[in-house]
């Protein structure tokens, strides 16, 4: 028992590279909505859709170079449970929103 | 019904012992943990979203929040990713000293960005801008204090885990902690990008 | 210093509960004084409260569900006799705010106290078992969800006698539950219950997912798993992706309590409609997280005791998948007549009505599995009928409430009481009470009386459509839930035989105690030297009852589903291995208990603000588990000449039947 290592964890393992190229891409995605409204030279609905998408990608970037998420058989259960997870986050979150919206427009 | 047969084969048995693999199961399980956590958040998220417009005549996000003092915070996170990063890849090396070192620097970084949070919150409470005055203060308070929560448990099993790697060493047990730790920062840090982008940056714009 | 702590807290001027309380002190000071009289106290801490072998985790789970299953009957009892009687003129016996307690109680009872650990413990019995390993994946993080989950029902068990319990109903409705309209401590009870039982069981989730998916036996392919297995695996799934919503649900209630903030209020921007949502985003996964494993455990027994392989295997694994995705978007169902528009109702509507059709796939499985087949009328095998047959009529009254324009009618009536426990009661609890006839040898090493168990049958089926059918007709009849007194003369006959009802189920339950009683007396004669005792399937059957802590001396190699069966036809069954290995197993812990002791201080503290007692607590909590992480010598070997004595003694036993 004791003589499994850190590799047997598969999924957690990264390089000196992948990490480094992980941080200058969320230091970049980091800096464009910060930008975007400390400037506020676009309209909002561009400056809200430039954050959303900003955050989207910063996070795809941290779970593939931080998190080592891939398509690689050692991550594969791990990537399905978060795709689980993905699909009831929009169910419950979506919902939640659609119900209490619809009520909030019917008591306006 | 038995058979006193000696030489019967035992097809039924396995005859190899498997062990299991415990840093592997204990990987995968705290995935399946931090996926209930993700749950958790994204429900304070849903809150927030459902009454981080109810201002109730107190002041609304633009009124509270300093963009730059966010910045440094974030940034501080986001470093403290890398270092962590680096941490493992000195584990994966056995350098205990790097180790060691690397940290020493996530835990003062993790360190100053709970400082700062609740320099902020201290500050805002201060001001008569408690989680008490509206909904909104009162989802906003939960959900960015519920992330500085978890950030700080993070810094209690960091020391934890410093001054095993101090005095146990690099073995199997504290190498498994040290992987599900890093999985517990980098989760927080993908959190607070939620948080810096739908409370903080949307709030204001 | 002591916070809201007084001795004017302890209900003295109440001859029931005093009563009750007076009886449940007696009680457990007789058990006590049994322990110290026997010097079992050793035994007791070494070979249980610290134990973390599952078997003993899972029967100690069961003991809690029977126990809190007593409680929660009472409850009903109780409640059923002030109906009967509070009718027109008199008020009955219980006042309203006595009555609006033990509803409360009921509710939250069954289902996290009862329910919950009734379920988990019958998995934590038997599912290593079944897919042929030796432990659950964290055998410690097993005994602390126990204890978690113990020492939140010992929190409702004294809010008896000390203070109060929720006067809000088992789902504990905003703003209600507000510091405003229920300043007392009885809403924080209810809370903190729920909080450490609902982490608890968070906990176990995890536990039972990484089991099945890390811990299977060489061979066990996912479309070799038992059923009982699969329904396991999508329950806990249910458990992990929906509790997180509980939790916060309520932390925000507790944090509108404690310091005033605003989610749910009706003032400065609360939602009191955002703490229905949300209870029920979990409400509705929990109903599932109840009745799945009992759907599982149904299958179990109607395939052994059919003498058949289960019918259509794979339909039933993809019916449970589709019902647990169902289950996560139905949750608006429970509260239609917040006044949602038709958009939002009708697909909730829907989605609800959908589940009806996974749910016919099963039950047409159960019967196909049986028809042609050598069926053994066993207790578990009434249950299980029974559960068939009851179960599609409360199913059918649940899809007539899934419309809408139905529910508006419906909603809140004794109909809802009337469906609710017409798909629960056989849904759930009858099939626990099946998986407990039919483990109980596998748990314990000898069978039930099989003559008092179907007295106790018969009488729990009548009891039950007395005490429910009138419920409908009542409902269709204007009566609303949770009545502590009512004028219409008109209810009053439905009300008396519901209660008789009710004493029939109490018969019912005595018969239980009797059975318990007259197979512990007899259990030489019932004694189950082979470990299969009912010709089984699965591999459980393949260990001894009740096995050794190892379960299986070596792990089995599985070539077919319903593995046993398949060794068993194979004809290598029963032959002893010619050497054995060393064995690792994890080494008892008291962390565990220590933790569950320390929650229910902090739970206990938190509900009378006796703030510094709730931080050392919690601090308690916190040092405990940085204890347990420092000891990494968490394993013991058990040695090969050891297990090789203890299965030489097994084989000397099967010999003398054979």
């Amino acid at each position: 028992m004791s003589q499994a290592s850190i590799d047997s964890a598969g999924a957690s393992m990264g390089s000196l590279k992948s990490y480094l190229t992980g941080f200058v891409l969320s230091l970049i995605l980091t800096a464009i909505p910060f930008a975007l409204v400390i400037s506020g030279t676009l309209s909002s609905s561009v400056t809200l859709a430039g954050i959303f998408s900003a955050g989207i990608v910063q996070i795809l970037v941290h779970l593939h170079y931080f998190l080592h998420l891939d398509t690689s058989s050692a991550a594969r259960w791990n990537v399905l449970a978060l795709i689980f997870t993905l699909l009831i986050m929009a169910l419950f979150v979506g919902g939640t929103i659609w119900i209490m919206y619809d009520l909030y427009y019917r008591m306006m | 019904m038995m058979t006193t047969d000696a030489s019967s084969i035992d097809i039924a048995y396995n005859e190899e012992i498997e062990h299991p693999d415990t840093i592997a199961i204990q990987t995968f399980g705290f995935w399946i943990y931090l996926m209930s956590d993700l749950i958790l958040f994204a429900t304070l998220f849903a809150t927030f979203a459902v009454l981080g417009g109810a201002y109730a005549g107190g002041p609304t996000g633009k009124e509270l929040f300093d963009l730059p003092y966010l910045l440094v915070e974030t940034l501080l996170l986001l470093f403290s990713s890398v270092s962590y990063g680096l941490v493992i890849l000195a584990v994966h090396d056995s350098k205990k000293k790097n180790v060691l070192i690397g940290l020493a620097v996530t835990f003062l970084l993790g360190l100053g960005f709970v400082s700062m949070e609740i320099n902020e919150f201290h500050g805002m409470i201060a001001e008569g801008h408690g989680p008490d005055i509206s909904a909104f203060l009162s989802s906003f308070f939960t959900l960015v204090g519920t992330h500085g929560t978890h950030v700080t448990f993070g810094l209690i099993w960091m020391a934890v885990v410093i001054w095993q790697v101090a005095v146990k060493g690099l073995t199997s047990p504290v190498q498994s902690r040290l992987i599900r730790l890093s999985m517990f920062w980098h989760f927080l840090d993908i959190i607070w990008i939620g948080i810096f982008s739908i409370v903080y940056l949307m709030g204001v714009v | 210093m002591f916070g809201k702590l007084s001795l004017s807290a302890i209900p003295y001027d109440n001859p029931i509960t005093m009563g009750a309380v007076g009886g449940a002190v007696l009680l457990g000071l007789a058990i006590l004084g049994l322990i110290t009289y026997y010097r079992k106290w050793t035994y007791l801490y070494k070979e249980w409260l610290t134990s973390l072998d599952h078997k003993k985790i899972g029967i100690m789970y069961v003991i809690l569900a029977l126990v809190m299953l007593l409680r929660g009957f009472a409850d009903a009892i109780l409640m059923r006799s002030q109906q009967a009687v509070a009718a027109g003129g008199s008020l009955g016996f219980l006042t309203p705010d006595h009555f609006d307690q033990i509803f409360s109680a009921h509710g939250s009872i069954m289902i996290v106290f009862m329910a919950m650990p009734f379920l988990v413990g019958l998995m934590n019995i038997v599912v290593p078992q079944q897919i042929g390993a030796r432990d659950v994946a964290f055998p410690f993080m097993n005994s602390l969800s126990l204890w978690l989950t113990t020492a939140a029902a010992l929190l409702v068990m004294v809010s008896l006698g000390y203070g109060e319990f929720s006067k809000a109903g088992w789902s504990g409705y905003a703003p209600l539950t507000e510091q405003q309209y229920s300043p007392g401590v009885g809403v924080d009870y209810w809370i903190w219950a729920f909080q450490i039982a609902g982490i608890g069981s968070t906990m176990t989730g995890i536990n039972f997912l990484v089991t099945i998916l890390k811990m299977r036996a060489p061979g066990m392919k996912p479309m070799r798993l038992p059923l009982f297995v699969w329904t396991t695996f999508f329950t806990m799934l249910l458990v992990i992706w929906a509790f997180p919503v509980l939790t916060v649900d309520l932390a925000l209630l507790t944090l509108d309590r404690y310091l005033g903030m605003h989610f749910f209020t009706n003032t400065l921007g609360g939602n009191m409609m955002m703490y229905v949502n949300l209870f029920w985003t979990w409400g509705h996964p929990e109903v599932y997280i109840v009745i799945l494993p009992a759907f599982g455990i149904f299958s179990e027994i109607v395939a052994t005791f059919s003498g058949k392989r289960l019918f259509g295997y794979t339909s039933m694994v993809y019916a449970t998948s589709v019902i647990t995705i169902l289950s996560f978007s139905v949750w608006l169902h429970h509260f239609f007549t917040m006044g949602a528009s038709p958009n939002v109702n009708i697909f909730f509507g829907i989605a609800t009505m959908l589940i009806a059709v996974p749910t016919g796939v099963k039950i047409f499985n159960w019967l196909f599995t049986m028809y042609r087949g050598r069926i053994k009328f066993t207790t578990p095998m009434y249950w299980t009928l029974a559960f068939i047959v009851t179960f599609a009529v409360g199913g059918s009254a649940g899809v007539m409430m899934s419309i809408p324009p139905a529910d508006y009618v419906l909603h809140n009536s004794l109909f809802l009481i009337a469906h609710f426990h017409n798909v629960l009661i056989p849904g759930s609890l009858f099939g626990f009470f099946a998986g407990f006839y039919y483990w109980f040898p596998k748990a314990i090493g000898f069978r039930l009386n099989e003559d008092w168990g179907k007295r106790a049958f018969w009488c729990w089926l009548i009891g039950f459509y007395l005490a429910f059918i009138p419920l409908y007709v009542l409902g269709f009849m204007g009566m609303p839930r949770r009545m502590a007194h009512y004028a219409n003369p008109a209810w009053h006959p439905y009300l008396l035989i519901a209660a008789f009802g009710a004493a029939v189920i109490l018969l019912g339950i005595v018969f239980q105690g009797i059975q318990l009683l007259v197979s512990i007396k007899e259990r030489r004669a019932l004694s189950d030297p082979t470990g299969d005792p009912w010709d089984g399937r699965t591999l459980e059957w393949m260990t001894s009852s009740p096995p050794a802590v190892y379960n299986f001396p070596k792990i089995p190699i599985v070539e077919e589903v319903d593995a046993f069966m398949d060794i068993k036809e194979k004809g290598v069954a029963y032959r002893q291995p010619d050497q054995y290995n060393d064995i690792e197993m994890p080494r008892n812990s008291p962390h565990g208990f220590i933790i569950g002791a320390l929650a229910f201080v902090f739970g206990f503290a938190m509900i009378w603000h006796v703030w510094w007692l709730a931080i050392l607590a919690a601090v308690g909590m916190l040092f405990t588990v940085i204890m347990r992480s420092m000891d990494d010598d968490i394993y013991y070997i058990i040695p090969a000449a050891e297990v090789q004595r203890i299965e030489n003694e097994r084989y000397r036993q099967l010999g003398a039947i054979a």
